[in-house]
């Protein structure tokens, strides 16, 4: 069934619900359209396919269209999000004309109805172009980090960027110094989906049964993929640490991807360095395992995001959501989610993740409170509900540009 | 002559705007600092105020002082930019040249030596683009506002006291400036004498309905 807005209601309370309604009755005459450069997959589709259908309930005529490409166009976008993110990439002539070709053809092709525009990252950025024809307001919604690009890319990308009437940023670390608007607008759980809604204790039980995980003896767990940057073999080695004090388990979860050559070849590694201890599980989830990866979550004592280079890291919130304390590397979005000492620890190696973690372990009372106040950091700040009101944000500013403080009257 | 005037409360919703201006050192704070909106001076030292968790806070409410002690680990100064009273000053200008002494004075003390961040601990400047809206909730008279005050939210709270004063330049308080407008104007005095950086805000919520009561003798 699906979910409507008045369902998280018990969540965030009837107040929360009533102003975003009122909010939203300030832009309800606009059209919304949303600009991405792929139905399925990815965070962006994920987030979309929750916001679009709650922003109709409150009135606002939201729509989503997809631009369309060839295999050639996105490898081209994947070599521009490695360069984004500063990876070296060689950026041809070639590659340059082929993406304008593909902008040009989604311009004569696309419907481009909304009085508020929002392009989604690099793909479908050039879109653009249209504005001097047609006008409208537009918004450039990046989801990377392109604080350190390679240059070649950037500069492209540049003059399409300074076009739009805004740009949005999940944090500060993420943007650079535009002339245009910048507003940060960090992503969000969705407390209803199958991640992180409530389970009973005979579900999660179930679940541990199935994993073979001792539900009497602590649970330290980290949900990634497989990949080096989220460090799995530093959370094995802070594991051994604890290991040598409390007779805990160990649990490395997560999904891979078919065509992720290095995914399998890390999986190796770590399923080599736990192969000799079967206290550590190490479980390569499939596709839509939401429901285990909550349950997992839950039955966890301490959770982990020990990455060594993040972008906003979600599974965070996730974890603090169900009230469990998160040891997390100092990186990326991370650091808004773990409040250092508050919600968790932020840590910068194996040996620091290893001496936190026990802390928490000899100290019930402290898990407790880091749950509670994680949960209560969560819902304040990284909820669905908090990003739906962004979004109106968003086109309340597009009104008032040179206003820092917009006051709005009893209607 | 006492006016009349019912006072509205109002609350205060907001988007985070990135200023693109960035320091890893000591100096390059220094020299922002010097030059950014007073919008930015006034959100990292308010935000967490604002935010009023419902949980301990950081050991430094001043964005600046906790990331001179956390990123650049240079104590003493986080301890004295901490510890400057806010409440001692009526624009955000004079918190801006106290800041920026502070720290010219503490680089000149260090004799040039300035720490970096290290990579991916940068200070962000930000500022606050704020949505101010009635929250629906009125005052007719001074037995009502005290009556109202506790449904009223800490984000209201903030916005009438914190805001109001430095950020709208009001000089005091949205209620000390009401209460004198009905000629309460002893009860208003006392409310501009409390110190909200020193307490919560659920914690000045109890401290003005209690002057509230006893001026009414109740």
């Amino acid at each position: 069934m699906a979910i409507r807005l008045q369902d998280y209601e018990q969540i965030v309370g009837r107040e929360e619900i009533a102003e975003l309604s009122a909010f939203a009755e300030r832009v309800r005459n606009k059209r919304l359209q949303n600009i991405n450069s792929t139905a399925v997959g990815g965070g962006v589709a994920e987030i979309l396919t929750r916001l679009v259908p709650l922003l109709g309930e409150l009135g606002i005529e939201a729509t989503w269209d997809v631009i369309k490409g060839d295999q050639a166009f996105f490898n081209i976008t994947k070599a521009f999000h490695n360069a984004l993110h500063g990876h070296p990439e060689e950026i041809t002539r070639e590659m340059l004309d082929h993406f304008q070709a593909n902008t040009e053809a989604n311009l004569g092709s696309l419907d481009l109805n909304g009085d508020v525009i929002v392009v989604h990252d690099p793909q479908p950025a050039g879109l653009i172009l249209k504005k001097k024809e047609i006008g409208r307001r537009w918004i450039w919604r990046c989801h990377i980090d392109v604080s350190s690009p390679n240059p070649e890319v950037w500069n492209f990308l540049r003059p399409l960027v300074d076009q739009y009437d805004a740009s949005v940023f999940s944090m500060p670390d993420f943007a650079r110094d535009l002339a245009i608007p910048q507003y940060m607008v960090p992503p969000s759980i969705d407390p209803l989906s199958d991640k992180n809604k409530p389970l009973s204790q005979d579900t999660i039980q179930d679940v541990l049964d199935k994993y073979e995980l001792d539900s009497t003896r602590p649970i330290l767990t980290q949900i990634s993929r497989f990949d080096r940057l989220k460090d799995p073999l530093g959370v094995i080695a802070a594991y051994r640490l604890v290991k040598r004090n409390y007779d805990c388990q160990l649990l490395l979860a997560g999904g891979g991807a078919p065509d992720d050559p290095e995914g399998e070849v890390v999986l190796r590694e770590v399923q080599e360095a736990a192969a000799s201890d079967p206290d550590i599980h190490v479980c390569l989830l499939p596709p839509f395992s939401d429901l285990e990866i909550n349950a997992l979550v839950r039955g966890s004592t301490v959770v982990m995001q020990k990455s060594i280079k993040e972008g906003f890291g979600l599974t965070v919130s996730e974890a603090l959501w169900k009230k469990k304390p998160v040891v997390g590397g100092r990186v990326g979005g991370i650091k808004l989610q773990i409040l250092n000492g508050v919600t968790g620890f932020l840590v910068h190696s194996p040996e620091g993740a290893a001496r936190r973690t026990m802390q928490l372990l000899a100290n019930p009372g402290l898990r407790q409170t880091m749950g509670e106040n994680g949960h209560l950091h969560v819902k304040q700040n990284f909820l669905l509900t908090r990003h739906l009101k962004d979004y109106l944000f968003l086109m309340l500013s597009l009104d008032h540009p040179d206003e820092d403080i917009v006051q709005f009257y009893q209607a | 002559m006492p006016h009349s005037e019912p006072f509205v409360f109002n609350t205060e919703r907001r988007l985070v705007v990135l200023t693109g201006q960035t320091a890893r050192n000591l100096p390059e704070l220094l020299a922002i600092l010097k030059q950014i909106s007073g919008s930015s001076v006034f959100y990292h030292t308010h935000e967490e105020y604002f935010l009023s968790r419902q949980f301990a806070r950081h050991e430094f409410y001043n964005d600046f002082a906790l990331w001179i002690s956390e990123a650049l680990q240079e104590e003493p100064l986080a301890e004295k930019l901490a510890a400057i009273d806010l409440l001692s000053f009526s624009t955000i200008r004079q918190i801006r040249e106290r800041m920026v002494a502070e720290i010219a004075a503490f680089l000149e003390s260090a004799g040039g030596r300035a720490r970096e961040c290290p990579p991916g601990d940068e200070f962000h400047f930000c500022r606050a683009k704020s949505f101010v809206v009635p929250t629906g909730i009125v005052a007719r008279d001074l037995p009502d506002f005290l009556n109202r005050l506790p449904s009223v939210s800490n984000t209201s709270l903030y916005f009438h006291f914190f805001e109001a004063r430095l950020r709208l330049e009001r000089m005091t308080n949205d209620f000390s400036f009401w209460l004198s407008g009905i000629g309460q104007e002893a009860l208003a005095d006392e409310i501009d004498r409390l110190n909200p950086y020193a307490m919560t805000l659920e914690e000045l919520r109890h401290r003005i309905i209690q002057l509230g009561r006893r001026r009414l003798g109740n």
